[in-house]
């Protein structure tokens, strides 16, 4: 069995909801022992999040959301208003590598685990706080959700129809999770940092800032010519048809986008419109730009008679980049995905058999994986306090006993 | 201050517009030498701006400019043995190759992985892909529409649920090309596990990521909840439908705002100055003003919204912690206080595009920071360091390569 990457990094991880949690599922994904610390008066919200409006609130073993977010983790459970909960903690941060949070306000800081306070503990310790707004400036203590500080990078201003509001986009705390990518990115820079030079350090994530940086480019357009950058449907600056195109069955749609004169040449023979290509109108870039509506009108006669799928085929054979529109069903339907195991089952003992996405990376020799199930609400207590810690069952059970292991 | 995380590791990177390019910036402002490799004609991410006033310059494009920071910059052509030869030279002394050439592409080159491990064991290689090395749609072509909506993110967007008409609309992409950009930041976290791994091990590997992947993975939760609960949702219908959440018109513009919990709500009506109608048992509770929400909860919210600013309404109710905020133009964001202070938008000179502010970066090291030391490098501005002081090749071999075209 080979070496995982992050195989004995241990984190302490006080993430919570959303983002925090996809992120250190990540590092799960990739080797990391990751412990959950939870408590039985300070759920998860997740872990009571119904699976769609008007649905009860699940069992807190059971919910899909949390179960998705936080697989291979394992959980504790510890009183952290009690100073023996803090002093339980910085037992186990001083045999741990990582420390990870995603509170807004100095949360973490009212517990006395800031990062001086865990450095004192463990002088190499590395400490990940992300949060909307981020652990300094002058919005530091406000609060976000994923759709909150994605509308203050500009993000939403730049989705949806020119015509309409901003557009929020359909995937639930999907910046949440690429700001996931973000914090794994700076965690394994700072165990290489750490590797290296022996110092740990404290790494300061806004997700508002990582959203920023996914728009750079319109960022550089505002900086350039002091132009503000918009919604645009599915408009391209340069390409000529750019657009979403109605197929046959119920909402459904496929993409075309033409990028070069060879390609639109081909789409006109594909659509058995060779004329076309020699119709002034259409005759460059621009004036197919130019004339975009009514190119798009045309191309939606040809899409109108046939399935998302047949349409992407026959262009993709021509060489046109043509794909479906898919919605989440489709998607675990897709022969090519299935084909290359993007889905997983996961048992779990009280919530049943889920499916799941796999990691999304392919790695020749160390792969990505979905070690074990979401843990069960502190099912980690006696491995990491017995075994871990090296605690007597005496004393554990005075911890249970006095609540501050619950 | 210690060196930067990466300081010593080397990269190669032969890819263009977006995503191989980001994910080879994410490692440069991490430290690591990152050489980019560019046909002699260059990047296409030079011919597509945006420009200085819309006048196309291959050496002023925004996009390149900000995907290419800190690295340096050499043109090669893979068309003649010579090129490949010299490629390989400088896979040998690299730690990391980044590719996004289509699958099979340099297997034919001759410079496929099994190939360029003979030379350097330790090299860790990582192909980014539409669809990825493998399954029946490896040879699809896509650019970035075809993959917002080939991987779910564009099917359900915009999400609209009070304006049902959406349905009649085609879905869009989403704005900018911020796909493409998570589809490098998924590849580098890959790679850079790789790259910590082999610290112990010396041992490379070949990294196979796909964006249609790499996108569909930002879904995860929706798609397990879809597959486990429900049927597939659209624009107008979610499984995260929150009560009294959303995009609300304001004075100057938009705010979005949840006030689906209790305390938001009682934080909200305190903002307010709890009017009247508020002390009305029918909004007493969650389960009340959700049944309410279209017909007479929003009436009555949307008037006072509409008469305070999106500021007002941020720092009103931020301070009473509620999770709340403005929805930004472009324009508005590097002049908010909080970026200013945080010094997020660093500006930086380049040669032929001017002095230019510039997003800095994604995180914030307390001992190894992040930093735009270098902008982005004109086209071959490197040839003679790389081919000249590390490859060793002399004045007379350079003049050659130049004239033969090889670089």
């Amino acid at each position: 069995m080979a070496r995982k990457p992050l195989e004995g990094i241990r984190v302490v991880d006080f993430c919570w909801v959303w983002a925090g949690p996809a992120a250190t599922e990540l590092l799960a994904y990739l080797g990391a022992e990751v412990i959950r610390v939870e408590s039985q008066d300070h759920l998860c919200g997740t872990r009571r999040r119904p699976p769609r409006r008007n649905a009860p609130p699940p069992d807190i073993n059971c919910s899909t959301t949390f179960n998705c977010l936080n697989l291979g983790k394992r959980s504790i459970t510890v009183n952290l208003t009690q100073p023996q909960g803090i002093e339980l903690i910085k037992r186990l941060v001083k045999v741990s590598d990582v420390v990870s949070d995603n509170y807004a306000g100095g949360m973490m800081e009212r517990f006395g685990l800031a990062y001086r306070d865990l450095q004192e503990v463990k002088s190499d310790i590395i400490v990940i706080s992300m949060s909307g707004w981020g652990a300094y400036g002058p919005e530091r203590d406000y609060r976000a959700y994923d759709p909150v500080f994605a509308g203050l990078s500009g993000f939403y201003d730049m989705t949806g129809y020119p015509d309409r509001a901003p557009g929020k986009v359909g995937s639930f705390g999907r910046c949440d999770l690429s700001c996931g990518n973000a914090f794994t990115l700076a965690i394994l820079a700072a165990l290489i940092h750490r590797a290296k030079t022996g110092e740990g350090q404290f790494i300061d994530v806004s997700q508002w800032e990582v959203m920023n940086c996914n728009m750079g480019d319109a960022y550089m357009d505002y900086f350039m010519n002091q132009r503000n950058r918009t919604r645009v449907g599915n408009r391209d600056d340069h390409m000529a048809p750019h657009n979403c195109y109605c197929c046959q069955g119920e909402d459904k749609w496929v993409s075309i986008a033409i990028a070069t004169e060879e390609e639109w040449r081909s789409l006109c023979h594909a659509i058995g419109r060779p004329e076309l290509a020699d119709d002034p109108r259409f005759a460059d870039a621009q004036s197919r730009r130019r004339n975009q509506e009514e190119l798009d009108r045309l191309l939606s006669e040809w899409t109108a008679e046939r399935t998302h799928y047949e349409v992407a085929t026959a262009l993709q054979q021509v060489g046109v980049a043509a794909f479906p529109s898919l919605n989440r069903r489709e998607l675990y339907e897709d022969e090519h995905l299935a084909q290359r195991g993007a889905f997983v089952e996961i048992d779990h003992p009280e919530a049943g058999r889920h499916t799941f996405l796999a990691p999304p990376w392919k790695l020749s020799s160390t792969p990505a994986e979905i070690a074990t199930h979401a843990p069960l609400l502190g099912q980690d207590n006696e491995y990491v306090f017995l075994e871990l810690l090296g605690m007597s069952m005496e004393e554990f059970a005075i911890l249970v006993g006095d609540g501050i292991v619950y | 201050m210690s060196d930067r995380p990466l300081s010593g590791t080397r990269v190669l990177e032969y890819a263009q517009f977006v995503s191989g390019p980001y994910c080879a910036k994410l490692l440069a402002d991490l430290g690591a030498e990152v050489t980019k490799v560019e046909p002699p004609q260059g990047d296409v991410a030079r011919k597509r701006g945006p420009f200085p006033d819309d006048v196309p310059h291959p050496e002023r494009s925004g996009l390149f400019l900000y995907a290419n920071t800190n690295k340096l910059g050499i043109t090669l052509s893979l068309d003649s043995d010579e090129g490949r030869e010299i490629f390989k030279r400088l896979v040998e002394r690299s730690d990391i190759l980044v590719e996004d050439t289509p699958p099979g592409t340099m297997e034919e080159l001759g410079l496929g992985y099994e190939t360029l491990r003979q030379l350097n064991p330790r090299l860790i290689m990582t192909s980014i892909t539409p669809f990825g090395q493998s399954g029946p749609h490896r040879n699809y072509k896509a650019h970035y529409l075809n993959l917002s909506h080939g991987s779910g993110l564009g099917h359900a967007t915009p999400y609209t649920p009070l304006e049902p008409d959406i349905m009649e609309r085609e879905p869009v992409r989403e704005g900018g090309l911020i796909g493409e950009y998570d589809c490098g930041t998924t590849a580098a976290v890959a790679t850079l596990s790789a790259l910590y791994l082999a610290m112990f091990t010396e041992e490379g590997q070949y990294i196979d990521v796909s964006k249609q992947e790499a996108l569909l993975h930002l879904q995860r939760p929706e798609v397990a909840i879809c597959l486990a609960d429900g049927e597939s949702t659209n624009r107008v219908e979610t499984e995260h439908l929150d009560a009294l959440s959303g995009m609300y018109p304001c004075k100057d513009g938009y705010v979005y705002a949840m006030f689906s919990e209790d305390h938001h709500w009682h934080s909200l009506m305190d903002f307010m100055g709890y009017p009247d109608w508020a002390q009305d048992e029918k909004f007493s509770t969650v389960e009340r003003r959700r049944q309410l929400e279209v017909e007479e909860t929003h009436p009555l919210l949307k008037p006072w919204l509409a008469e305070h600013t999106r500021e007002e309404i941020l720092h009103g109710l931020q301070k009473r912690r509620t999770p709340l905020g403005p929805i930004y133009r472009i324009e508005e964001v590097p002049h908010t206080e909080h970026m200013k202070v945080r010094e997020f938008f660093v500006e930086m000179d380049h040669p032929e595009a001017g002095r230019l502010s510039y997003p800095s970066g994604t995180a914030k090291f307390s001992h190894s920071p992040v930093s735009l030391q270098r902008p982005a490098p004109l086209l071959g501005q490197h040839n003679e360091e790389v081919y000249g002081k590390r490859l060793g090749y002399g004045s007379e071999e350079l003049s050659r390569l130049k004239d033969t075209g090889i670089i």
